[in-house]
């Protein structure tokens, strides 16, 4: 049985309503149910924005917002000054960071790190969306591996349904890289 | 065949109008309705829904537009929320009175102060009485085929009245999730024709009438009383149309009410809306922990389901009625309807009040909830005073 919850921590306008939805596609491609929720507030750009989404291989009936999530993904390791990105995380639950570095000078004990350099992929590749990298589709690609639930192929397949042409092609590849240079767990 | 695909409640709002074919849409932006009428606009826009966008200055002009539409036999559409819905209010009034079949989405939000954009059921349910079948959905896939069906029942000849689809802000509005969308082709075959409708009247500038006009008391009860007859007729024919729905889309709606686990159970929480589901997966949990406990969802809240909530809810030990609204000095106004449509059962039927603005109802709150139930029918207690749920500062 699968019943994953996810919560992604991240900046307005990194996209994290996109990566929930994105995440969503790429598990419905291979047969599961999802649910993607959005932060139910205003969103401003720079602000900590959150975004949650359900997996699951039966329809999920909840409605409720997330609060103890299988997953965390974290856009701006920056947040985590003031923000508890591993809040009401399950032991043992997946906690995903983008960063350049294993070293982290927050302890997270009892949950399976996985660090993914998003920032640095989107920077190699020219991936900038209005002027900032954009990190959300290799945070996806990097969900895929951390999670096993669903393959890379799904995300391929959802990016390049989402995005035609050269945009399309670069998100692709920062979800090719984020999935292979995945480290830690 | 039919394809699925990742929608936001309001995107299946969009896409049900679109296979609905709806010819005139009128509407005026609010959140968190906007994303309906914006994809609309979208379908208009690069041609895949052939419609008249009629762009006003406010809702109530936005109703306006959708009455003028409706009075020559167009299929009309609008959507709105909160505020909006209270501004359009007086010819909201004026469509369900006039016998005017349209179809409008309105998302449910709290009405301020203090502002909120978040769910709450006061808005629609201040338009209980305005002669409009009202409908709440408990998902996307529900949105979207309570849309559908919904033109068959407003222009069905029995019926004529224009019919509300409520849906929770954000909750549905801006969650997207898998949902069935049906084939263009099946939806072409089970709705009338667009803009083939005669009744109850079409104005014809070859064929003048005047609607509405100055009625004086000694006929103006009957008016009253045919609308009372169409919604009576709206019973039989919202199962009939949601029966035929589920040949095509093998999804049945075949009652006026959603019956979980309600069979053998001897305590039965009434809901409507999209914590439903949550409410579901109370009663599973409390199931397998031994507690005989079910969910009576209703789907209409106009016309009310006298008869399936007398029959569901007769010989239970005791009823709740959870309210995401309030009526001030009185309760919550499903916990009224309830108890006025049980009048003569013996049955204690305890209030809870929760949602309001917003705020989330969880699994655990209707753990909660049931508990109580349990816990005064074991005690044999009277019913208290409206319960609210997860009251600060309140035990």
């Amino acid at each position: 049985m699968i019943f994953l919850e996810f919560r992604f921590h991240g900046r307005g306008g990194q996209g994290v309503v996109t990566a929930s939805q994105l995440l969503v596609a790429s598990a419905f491609k291979v047969g599961l149910w999802g649910q993607s929720i959005p932060m139910f507030g205003a969103e401003r750009r720079g602000a900590p924005v959150e975004a949650y989404a359900r997996i699951s291989d039966t329809p999920i009936r909840r409605h409720s917002q997330v609060y103890r999530p299988d997953v965390v993904a974290v856009f701006d390791p920056k947040i985590m000054e003031v923000v508890d990105v591993s809040r009401g995380l399950k032991p043992d639950g997946i906690l995903l960071l983008n960063s350049p570095t294993d070293k982290f000078e927050y302890k997270f004990e009892g949950f399976r790190v996985y660090f993914v350099d998003a920032t640095g992929i989107a920077i190699k590749l020219g991936l900038y969306f209005a002027g900032f990298p954009v990190v959300n589709t290799a945070i996806v690609g990097a969900l895929a591996k951390a999670t096993g639930i669903f393959p890379l192929e799904a995300v391929l397949e959802v990016i390049s349904s989402t995005w035609s042409g050269r945009i399309g092609e670069l998100n692709a590849e920062a979800a090719k890289l984020a999935y292979t240079s995945l480290r830690g767990g | 065949m039919a394809k699925t695909e990742i929608l936001t409640g309001n995107y299946a709002v969009a896409y049900a109008a679109k296979l609905s074919r709806v010819q005139v849409i009128s509407a005026y932006p609010i959140t968190p309705q906007t994303s309906i009428v914006e994809k609309l606009d979208e379908f208009v826009e690069s041609g895949e829904l052939n419609a008249k966008y009629v762009r006003v200055e406010s809702e109530h002009s936005a109703m306006a537009a959708c009455i003028g539409a409706a009075a020559t036999g167009a299929r009309a559409f609008t959507a709105t929320s909160s505020h909006g819905l209270m501004y359009m209010s007086e010819l909201v009034w004026w469509a369900g009175l006039g016998k005017f079949p349209l179809v409008m989405a309105v998302v449910c939000r709290a009405l301020a102060p203090p502002w909120s954009i978040w769910s709450e059921h006061n808005d629609v349910l201040a338009h209980r009485d305005s002669g409009w079948i009202i409908f709440f959905a408990e998902d996307n896939q529900e949105v979207l085929d309570l849309i559908i069906q919904s033109y068959r029942i407003c222009e069905d000849e029995r019926v004529l009245q224009p019919v509300m689809v409520a849906l929770d802000a954000f909750i549905l509005s801006h969650t997207s999730m898998p949902v069935s969308i049906p084939e263009q082709s099946d939806i072409d075959e089970y709705l009338p024709t667009p803009g083939s409708r005669r009744k109850p009247f079409i104005l014809d500038p070859d064929d003048p009438l005047t609607h509405g006009n100055l009625t004086y008391p000694e006929y103006f009860m009957e008016i009253r009383y045919e609308i009372e007859k169409s919604m009576n007729s709206a019973r039989r024919v919202i199962i009939e149309a949601g029966r035929r729905y589920g040949e095509i889309t093998g999804r049945y709606y075949d009652s006026l009410v959603e019956d979980y686990r309600c069979g053998d159970a001897d305590i039965v929480l009434v809901n409507v809306g999209s914590s439903c589901g949550d409410a579901k997966e109370a009663v599973d949990l409390l199931r397998d922990e031994g507690y005989k406990v079910g969910l009576l969802k209703l789907r209409t809240v106009r016309p009310f389901p006298f008869e399936d909530l007398r029959r569901i809810c007769s010989g239970k030990r005791y009823i709740g009625v959870f309210d995401r609204n309030y009526s001030f000095g009185y309760g919550g106004i499903l916990h009224c309807e309830v108890s006025s449509a049980l009048s003569g059962i013996k049955v204690p039927i305890q209030g809870f009040i929760g949602g309001l603005g917003g705020r989330d109802i969880t699994l655990d709150d209707y753990v909660w909830v049931f508990k109580i139930l349990v816990d005064m029918a074991d005690r044999g207690v009277e019913p208290k005073p409206p319960i609210w749920v997860g009251l600060r500062g309140v035990v």
